[in-house]
Parts: C-alpha cells; sequence; structure tokens
C-alpha cells in the first residue's frame, strides 16, 4: 500500500515516499517518483487517488513556478504551504474533488528554518515535526513518537527514517518495497540513496 | 462516523467577575489516530475578542481564514474594532449562508464589550454549525467532549471568580473533562480576557 513518511531535523527535512504505481492487487511499475520539487526548497510528496494524484501535483507544481516567474521569487514554505490547502478545500466542496494527501517539507531560506506540513485530501493542515499517510502511518508514527530528534544530524535523521522503512516492512501485510528518499536543507533539494 | 467527529477536538468558554477565559485542546487526530499535540482551535479576533472552532479541522482554518477577511473589511469600513455582540451575528449570519450545505464547526465567542458607562462587561456565546446563538450567562461549550464538559463545569463553576480562580476553573474542568474523551486532549491552550490584558498559557496534559 502507498505510504510517505516525513521528518525534520537540524537544519533539513528529508521526505520519503514508496516507488510502487498499483491498481488492485497488482503493481504496474516500480519507480515512481511521488515527491515532486515545487521550487528550489520545497518538496511534495504525494499520495492518493491514482489520476487525481498527478493531475493536482502537477497543477501546484506549475502554479507555484508561475508565481517565482512573475515575482523573481518563490513562495515561501508556509505560505506555498497555505495556498496548497486552499486549493485543496476549495476542491473538496465542488463537484468532483482531488482525493491528495500531501507532505509539504521546506527550508525558508529568510529564517533559516525547515517547515513540514501535514495536509490530508480534506484540506487539513497542521504543521508537525513528523508527519505520515498512508497504512505506514500506523506503525511509523508511534515510532518517530520513540525516536524522533528535532536536533538530529543528517545522518541521524537518516537512519530514524530506516527504522520507519524497516518497521513497516516487517509489519505491513502488502510491503511498499523501494523508496525514493529527498532531502531539502541550505544547499537545496538533493536525492539521496538508502 | 460523524463528520463533527472527524478530527475531534473542544472548546469552552466562562463568564468571571469583569473577566472571560476561553480554553480548548490541542488535538487533530484521523478519527483515532492522533496527528497533531498542537493543533490551535482558538484564535483572537481583537484585543478582546477570542474565537474558539472546534470541529472539522479542514473549516477550522477555512473559517479562521473567512473571519480575519470579514473582520478585516469591518474594521477598515467602520474605523473602529467590531463589538463581541457584532462579531457573534456576523459569525451566526457567515454559517447560516451556507444552510444547506455546512461549515461543520461550532463556534465559541468570548470576549469584553463596551457598556454604554463606558466599561466593559464580559460576553460569551457559542453558535450550532448553522448559526444559531447561543448567549449564556455562565458558560458555553462545544466539541467532542461537550456532554463531558458541560457536567464537569456545572460541578466546579460558580459567579463572579476573579481572574486567578477563573483559570484555575476552566482549566480543571477542561482538563478533566478532555481525559474522559477519546478525540480530544493532548494538551490544553487557555486564555483569560481581563479589561486590560490577556492572560494566555498551555497546560500540559495526559498524552494517550
Amino acid at each position: 500500500m502507498e505510504t510517505s513518511f516525513a521528518i525534520t531535523g537540524k537544519g533539513y527535512i528529508i521526505v520519503a515516499a514508496d516507488t510502487t504505481a498499483a491498481r488492485s492487487i497488482v503493481k504496474m511499475k516500480t519507480d515512481e517518483d511521488k515527491i515532486k520539487t515545487l521550487s528550489p526548497h520545497l518538496l511534495m510528496a504525494y499520495s492518493g487517488e491514482p489520476g487525481d494524484t498527478i493531475q493536482f501535483a502537477e497543477y501546484i507544481e506549475r502554479n507555484i513556478r508561475l508565481y517565482q516567474i512573475r515575482n523573481n521569487y518563490p513562495l515561501r514554505p508556509p505560505a506555498a504551504a497555505s495556498w496548497i490547502r486552499r486549493s485543496l478545500a476549495e476542491s473538496l466542496r465542488s463537484r468532483k474533488p482531488y482525493a491528495v494527501n500531501l507532505l509539504l517539507g521546506g527550508y525558508d531560506t529568510t529564517t533559516y528554518t525547515p517547515h513540514l506540513y501535514w495536509v490530508d485530501y480534506l484540506g487539513t493542515m497542521t504543521e508537525v515535526p513528523f508527519g505520515a499517510h498512508g497504512y505506514g502511518s500506523y506503525f511509523a508514527l508511534s515510532l518517530l513518537d520513540r525516536y524522533h530528534d528535532p536536533e538530529a544530524s543528517l545522518e541521524e535523521g537518516i537512519v530514524t527514517l530506516k527504522r520507519c522503512i524497516d518497521e513497516v516492512a516487517k509489519r505491513l501485510v502488502v510491503t511498499p518495497g523501494k523508496y525514493k528518499v529527498k532531502v531539502v536543507d541550505k544547499d537545496g533539494i538533493r536525492e539521496i540513496e538508502l | 462516523m460523524s463528520i463533527m467527529e472527524y478530527n475531534g477536538g473542544s472548546v469552552i468558554a466562562m463568564v468571571g467577575k469583569d473577566c472571560v477565559a476561553i480554553a480548548s485542546d490541542l488535538r487533530l487526530g484521523n478519527q483515532a489516530l492522533g496527528v497533531s499535540s498542537n493543533f490551535q482551535k482558538i484564535f483572537p479576533v481583537t484585543d478582546r475578542i477570542y474565537l474558539g472552532l472546534p470541529g472539522l479541522a479542514t473549516d477550522v482554518t477555512t473559517l479562521r481564514e473567512l473571519f480575519r477577511y470579514r473582520v478585516n473589511m469591518y474594521t477598515v469600513k467602520e474605523e473602529r474594532d467590531i463589538e463581541p455582540e457584532t462579531f457573534a451575528h456576523l459569525v451566526s449570519s457567515t454559517l447560516y449562508e451556507r444552510r444547506f450545505g455546512p461549515f461543520f464547526i461550532e463556534p465559541v465567542i468570548a470576549g469584553m464589550s463596551k457598556t454604554p458607562a463606558g466599561g466593559l462587561k464580559p460576553f460569551i456565546a457559542a453558535t450550532d454549525l448553522i448559526g444559531c446563538l447561543n448567549f449564556a450567562k455562565d458558560f458555553v461549550v462545544a466539541g467532542t467532549a461537550s456532554s463531558k464538559l458541560f457536567g464537569v463545569a456545572e460541578g466546579l463553576w460558580e459567579p463572579d471568580l476573579e481572574p486567578e480562580d477563573l483559570f484555575e476553573t476552566i482549566s480543571q474542568t477542561m482538563l478533566n473533562a478532555v481525559d474522559r474523551d477519546a478525540y480530544s486532549g493532548w494538551g490544553v491552550m487557555v486564555h483569560v480576557i481581563t479589561k486590560d490584558k490577556v492572560i494566555s498559557r498551555t497546560l500540559k496534559g495526559r498524552m494517550d
């Protein structure tokens, strides 16, 4: 089943999402990238209804990019998150709402602080020290309650993330398999191999 | 599964002697799964009005933004701050606009309103999700722990409490009520509004 995690640390955010594209009981693809780069310091992991996810993520990606072209500066993470949340909340009361859950991880280059937002398809948004979506969240959140440290270095953060992935692999009936992991910090965004 | 209980959360407001208090829990959940322990449900409207918004979390944020917009427009047009009574009717009519497709929120308003003599008197009110106003003289409750809050508040509240005593009363009411509710808790935020200042405190609660 689809699973995504994100954790904050000292000056960085790690976002991880599984790479399977499944339809019913069949795995159609095992190298799908479900984390979009919205701006030089903003990542968005998306999951939910197939079709809605890509359509919505691309809509957000293009509009965040348009803002940056028009104003020469990208939206800061709190502003971007508010706008994305509003898009989902307005969609919720429309004829065909988007069923997309998000984790938004960004580094604010003006205040030098990392921000992580947990957003669901209803438009519920909250800033969290760590967050997760999908069936994996039931295992990962309680594990992170015990092991998460907001002052941890990147190396320690990656170890904690590995614990999450291992726990889900151990206890969840349908294990997602591979994950894509991206980090955002003061230097921007990069993908890392576990 | 009721939509009003989807995210959980509770708010209470109480009247004291020349002061009012409003308190909420800090939990945000997805049904039984806790997601955040720092989800604010009470927002300042003016220097002496606070608004509590328990209910569906997406509507908490949406309505917070909508009321901020409408109060700002009022302030600019009238060139003065909105009064709590007026604000209560603004809340009511905003919710009734969506009579047949409502916001899933039960607002609680606490503030100090101006008297004709120039003084300030305490004011509390609450509405249901379609804006039916309830002006109470003692206390108002809303949210998933509302039935428990009624019970505890009925036992602890008394008239003319001083700010510090009112703080103790509302804090104990809130803490003990949310401990009996699975969907509320994870910390409490309390605001006591007096004539000249607002005292805001965060309380630690049980994390189970």
